[in-house]
């Protein structure tokens, strides 16, 4: 029996609404927009970037600012050979997690280098910003090997 | 406390892409089949019914009530759902025998993850401002699990092409698995690296299908008469949603459910970890102190089939059907949630038949 046709709608998926961020994330996220970045101290004292508004481990809320480098340290990393659609860049790169300069715990974000052979955990990283910076977590466009 | 048993159990095949088949009719086969097991007729003859799956699949608010339809739900029906494994809806379930609402429960998962590209699609239960538009998906985070157990020497790529190994050759005993062979650990480290250093062989594969378990009071399953196995313990637990702040090399929240669920009572014949990237099953190995007593993943495990939503509720029938066959006494089967086993649900089943 042969495979009965597949009916196929294009959907676009829109809000009509707008949400505010908040005084921690939304805090961060005008950082961003003016090329600084921002962590938060968890109640032991450790500094997480991106900040958090509740501690995880006490649930204490959380509200001492940090500022931090943009650079930073290369934690562990994953190298993409083949580039998903979605995924922030062409070419093949690494996700990995990044300790900052003056923070404690490592974030997410994307690496541009030429080859996997050029990634190690322990390689130092540097921020690259969007030509135009509008609040998002996509303002950093990649890290970069210093 | 009212005694559960567990008394049926069955699952579709898992496949790489069920064409034009549809939820419903992924679910209808496998609930005729868990009916006729314990001795219904259909979902009125139990009292309770729950289903887990995900409206990411399928890409629409609701789309699970959508399940509903295979059930027959006229005359009315108490029917529940969760976002989660129906390994969630069958712990739900017990909590509902045990307030006294229901002497027995119909559990059902089911997941069609071919028509979508499930690793970017899995991104979006990430942070909503930090991660998801990033895009960053499953497979990535559990890369940079593997490469951070790696750096640190916790294991080797030959322990990982070992676990990928043993789950191919135990599928091969699984009707329903969707990969399977003689593969020896060789043949898996001559694999390319996908994302580094994960193979290909390391991730499960995105499979479409559905399972169903049918739980009562052991009073309800005597009268019924069909075999059945005890359920002696459920607890899950879950980590912070921040990667960065977690130990990823360790599955402290699957250890805590364990414990709470009893585990540590008695020896451990058999267990069947959710471990969808192979150096996940040997941190939940030993995170849970599992030796060489224990039967890991006889049915192949994830690896062999990953149906989303429901193959947390299979890892308990698999238990259960080697219980009920005489294979084991003792067993847990173990469910995961979000990225790198952020959450863990542990159930303990024990036999019968101990005086």
């Amino acid at each position: 029996m042969s495979q009965p046709e597949i009916l196929n709608q294009a959907f676009e998926l829109g809000y009509t609404y707008t949400r505010s961020t908040g005084p921690v994330v939304g805090r961060f996220l005008t950082g961003l927009k003016n090329r600084k970045l921002v962590g938060i101290k968890a109640s032991d004292g450790r500094v997480i970037v991106p900040p958090m508004e509740y501690d995880p481990d006490t649930a204490e809320e959380l509200s001492e600012f940090v500022d931090v480098g943009e650079q930073g340290e290369i934690v562990t990393f994953a190298w993409v050979k083949e580039p998903r659609e979605a995924h922030p860049m062409n070419e093949p790169f690494a996700w990995a997690m990044i300790k900052l300069d003056g923070a404690d715990v490592p974030m997410i974000h994307c690496v541009a280098a030429k080859s996997e052979g050029h990634v190690t955990s322990g390689a130092r990283v540097r921020a690259v910003w969007a030509d135009e910076t509008i609040g998002f977590m996509t303002d950093i466009r990649c890290f970069e090997l210093v | 406390m009212k005694e559960i048993a567990i008394l049926g159990y069955q699952q579709s095949d898992s496949r790489s892409d069920a064409g034009a088949v549809n939820e419903v009719e992924m679910i209808m086969p496998v609930l005729e089949r868990t009916f006729a097991q314990v001795g219904i007729n259909n979902a009125q003859d139990v009292d309770f019914v729950c289903s887990g799956s995900c409206d990411y699949l399928q890409g629409a608010a609701f789309a699970f009530v959508a399940g509903v339809d295979a059930l027959g739900a006229v005359p009315p029906i108490k029917e529940s759902h969760v976002e989660m494994d129906a390994a969630w809806a069958l712990h739900e379930s017990m909590l509902k025998i045990r307030m006294g609402h229901a002497d027995s429960a119909l559990i059902y998962g089911f997941g069609k993850s071919s028509p979508g590209e499930l690793p970017i699609v899995l991104s979006q239960q990430l942070d909503p401002y930090y991660l998801a538009p990033l895009w960053v998906d499953t497979i990535s985070l559990a890369a940079m699990q593997a490469r951070m157990m790696l750096d640190q020497g916790l294991i080797t790529e030959r322990d990982m092409a070992e676990v990928v190994s043993r789950s191919r050759r135990n599928a091969m005993n699984n009707p329903h698995a969707q990969l399977s062979g003689d593969v020896s650990v060789d043949d898996v480290l001559a694999q390319d690296t996908y994302v580094s250093p994960l193979r290909k062989g390391d991730c499960c594969p995105v499979s479409d299908g559905a399972s169903a378990v049918v739980i009562a009071t052991v009073e309800k399953a005597k009268e019924w008469g069909v075999p059945y196995a005890l359920i002696s313990g459920i607890s899950h637990a879950i980590e912070t949603h921040n990667m960065g702040m977690r130990d990823i090399t360790d599955s402290v929240s699957t250890r805590i459910a364990a414990e709470r669920a009893g585990m540590n009572a008695g020896k451990v014949d058999v267990a069947q970890l959710y471990a969808p990237f192979s150096h996940q099953e040997i941190i939940l190995t030993r995170a849970l102190g599992l030796g060489d007593e224990t039967s890991i993943n006889p049915s192949g495990g994830v690896l062999a089939g990953n149906l989303m939503m429901a193959s947390g509720l299979s890892n308990i029938g698999e238990v259960f059907n080697r219980i009920v066959s005489g294979e084991a006494e003792r067993g847990i089967a173990h469910a995961t949630s979000g990225p790198c086993l952020q959450h863990n649900l542990v159930t303990v089943l024990e036999t019968a038949e101990k005086a």
